[in-house]
């Protein structure tokens, strides 16, 4: 009966109970949307580092996994191109187009060819001179460029000499040289990638590089263990942003229920009223609220997960390349919970109010 | 053994209305045997609806003795005279006080759920709504009901956990002159019939005469009884 006197009261207010869901529901799609953009961000990553073929990568001295802006220079190539096991080599340097998400990496290209395999162009073909540049299709597809197109990056003009499957390193690749002119890094790379023999000796490999003196300081990760340690802890402020969201979604929910169930008190004073005439505890008025604001809760959850799978429709129609978004279900029931504790404690205080009116003045207001 | 289902003695009631004391009830003293209708007449400010909020349980009083149904309600807890209301009296209100977003059906419904028994009411119940003559206008929301079919599914409401006294308070004082006719042969029938205790308050002495004796208050005192 508690069940059919909150639905019956929330039919009966159809313009209030939409809009508290849809106020509850704001937060939850923001929740959803940033764990699912992080989540996108290092799957997306994981791919692409996967996708290059190597077996160990270099990272410039004091460098992070993840950081930007660190060079090392590419004499170092060569240097390890003459260690036991290594079979292939290469040097990339990478620089930001839009953001952090979207990047442009500088390669060599018949070296990267080598160790990945190479790039499957969907249209054009390799690059035919130093203002060439290879997209994929996020991009192409983002920006509506094709083979042929002079596109405008770096502070440069370029031209798409091909349009590939994405999926290997980023989503735009520039000649390594003319990377490292345009950007002022001649002679400069951000990371190096190394093939071996045989992926069985990526260990041992890896440990006699480490204690090389010539490499001290240089971050040396086994790609497997570098693709496994991508996570969303590991980006810097991430998690810390992600409580931010949490702690606004938990009072939005609180404010919009509080507002929300503190008018409907006032309106249903006189209901109220007629519940404690009838022998309706202060736990049963109570009850209600609180039930009232569950529902609430949960209705907002349902709405934000729909307007995520929104913003997800829209990010991967509008900007494919720049944010990577994915669907993250666990989250849902993470959000569900921040949303419905919101609701909870905003209905609370009218609750309350509402479980200690006094059932005579309840029954003779107006 | 003592017949009677209200004793009051020395009933008094004070409201405090900001830093003044206005006393409502100054020394009532009442008893109603089971089975017994009794009209309450007298003007507004007599104390009338404040000796019904109090045989209600709906509020306490200042001093004085009021047993209901063998409890004395002086010494009675907030949540005691709660639980009291569940099943010991039914309110028949002059606005009706249906819950609006419910169908008859379900505010009789609700009684029964806070009374603690089936939300559905016990089949001899269907001879009580025949006698209310409200059994095809159960699932309609209040909205669509006259008022004489809300009054009446409010006195179904009221009686539908069996309570020992039925408290109405100007049970006709929004109704035209059929409808109340209607209501007061009713609540007639449901005491003549089903030996229900009924007190009811009004302002009118035509309804008042449905009862089986009158009391007569003013300025929070019964003057007369007949």
């Amino acid at each position: 009966m508690t069940g059919k006197l909150v639905l019956e009261n929330l039919k009966h207010r159809p313009m209030r109970s939409l809009l508290s869901i849809l106020l509850i529901g704001v937060p939850v799609t923001l929740i959803l949307c940033l764990v699912g953009l992080s989540h996108g961000f290092i799957e997306d990553s994981q791919k692409r580092a996967r996708g290059v073929g190597a077996d160990i990568m270099i990272r410039p001295k004091s460098s992070s996994m993840l950081s930007l802006g660190y060079t090392m220079p590419i004499a170092l190539v060569d240097y390890f191109r003459k260690q036991p096991h290594v079979k292939i080599a290469t040097g990339v340097l990478n620089a930001t187009v839009e953001g952090v998400t979207l990047g442009a990496s500088g390669v060599d290209l018949k070296e990267f060819d080598a160790m990945s395999g190479g790039f499957v162009l969907k249209s054009g073909g390799p690059f035919q001179g130093p203002d060439d540049a290879i997209i994929d299709e996020y991009f192409a597809d983002q920006k509506n460029y094709h083979a042929g197109n002079r596109i405008r990056m770096l502070n440069s003009d370029w031209r798409v000499s091909g349009v590939m499957e994405s999926g290997k390193l980023s989503h735009i690749v520039l000649p390594l040289d003319s990377l490292q002119v345009k950007t002022g890094n001649t002679g400069k790379v951000s990371q190096i990638y190394l093939k071996l023999d045989d992926p069985a000796n990526t260990r041992a490999t890896k440990e006699y590089l480490e204690k090389l003196p010539a490499l001290e300081g240089y971050p040396i990760y086994a790609l497997e263990d570098y693709t496994s340690a991508l996570n969303v802890n590991n980006i810097p402020a991430l998690k810390g942003f992600t409580i931010v969201i949490m702690g606004i979604g938990v009072v939005i929910g609180f404010a919009v229920v509080c507002l929300s169930m503190y008018m409907s008190v006032l309106q249903r004073t006189r209901e109220i009223g007629i519940l404690k005439s009838l022998g309706g505890s202060k736990g049963f008025i109570l009850g209600i609220i609180m039930t009232e604001a569950f529902v609430l809760g949960i209705g907002g959850t349902i709405l934000g997960i729909v307007m995520s799978y929104g913003a997800y429709w829209l990010i991967h129609t509008l900007v494919p390349a720049s944010l990577p978004m994915v669907i993250v279900y666990e989250w849902w029931y993470i959000a569900g919970a921040i949303t419905v504790v919101g609701a909870l404690l905003g209905a609370l205080y009218p609750g309350l109010i509402a479980a200690a009116h006094d059932p005579i003045e309840a029954l003779s207001y107006e | 053994m003592n017949s009677d289902i209200i004793q009051i003695r020395d009933l008094c009631k004070t409201y405090r209305v900001g830093k003044v004391d206005v006393p409502a009830l100054r020394g009532v003293d009442l008893d109603v045997q089971k089975g017994t209708f009794l009209s309450i007449i007298g003007p507004s400010g007599s104390g009338k609806s404040t000796l019904f909020h109090i045989i209600g349980g709906l509020t306490p009083p200042t001093s004085g003795k009021v047993i209901v149904g063998g409890t004395d309600l002086s010494a009675m807890t907030d949540a005691a005279r709660t639980r009291m209301r569940k099943r010991t009296v039914g309110f028949v209100f002059q606005k009706f006080n249906l819950l609006p977003n419910l169908t008859a059906r379900d505010n009789i419904a609700v009684a029964r759920y806070i009374g603690g028994t089936d939300a559905k009411p016990e089949p001899e119940f269907e001879e009580v709504l025949r006698l209310l003559g409200i059994g095809d206008r159960l699932d309609h929301k209040p909205n669509a009901l006259s008022g004489g079919e809300q009054q009446r599914v409010a006195i179904a409401r009221a009686i539908v956990n069996h309570p020992a006294i039925l408290l109405a308070d100007e049970p006709t004082g929004n109704l035209d002159t059929e409808n109340s006719k209607a209501v007061l042969e009713v609540l007639r029938d449901l005491n003549r019939r089903l030996g229900q205790t009924i007190l009811m308050i009004t302002h009118n002495p035509e309804a008042a005469a449905y009862g089986d004796s009158t009391v007569q208050m003013r300025d929070g005192r019964i003057t007369e009884r007949t």
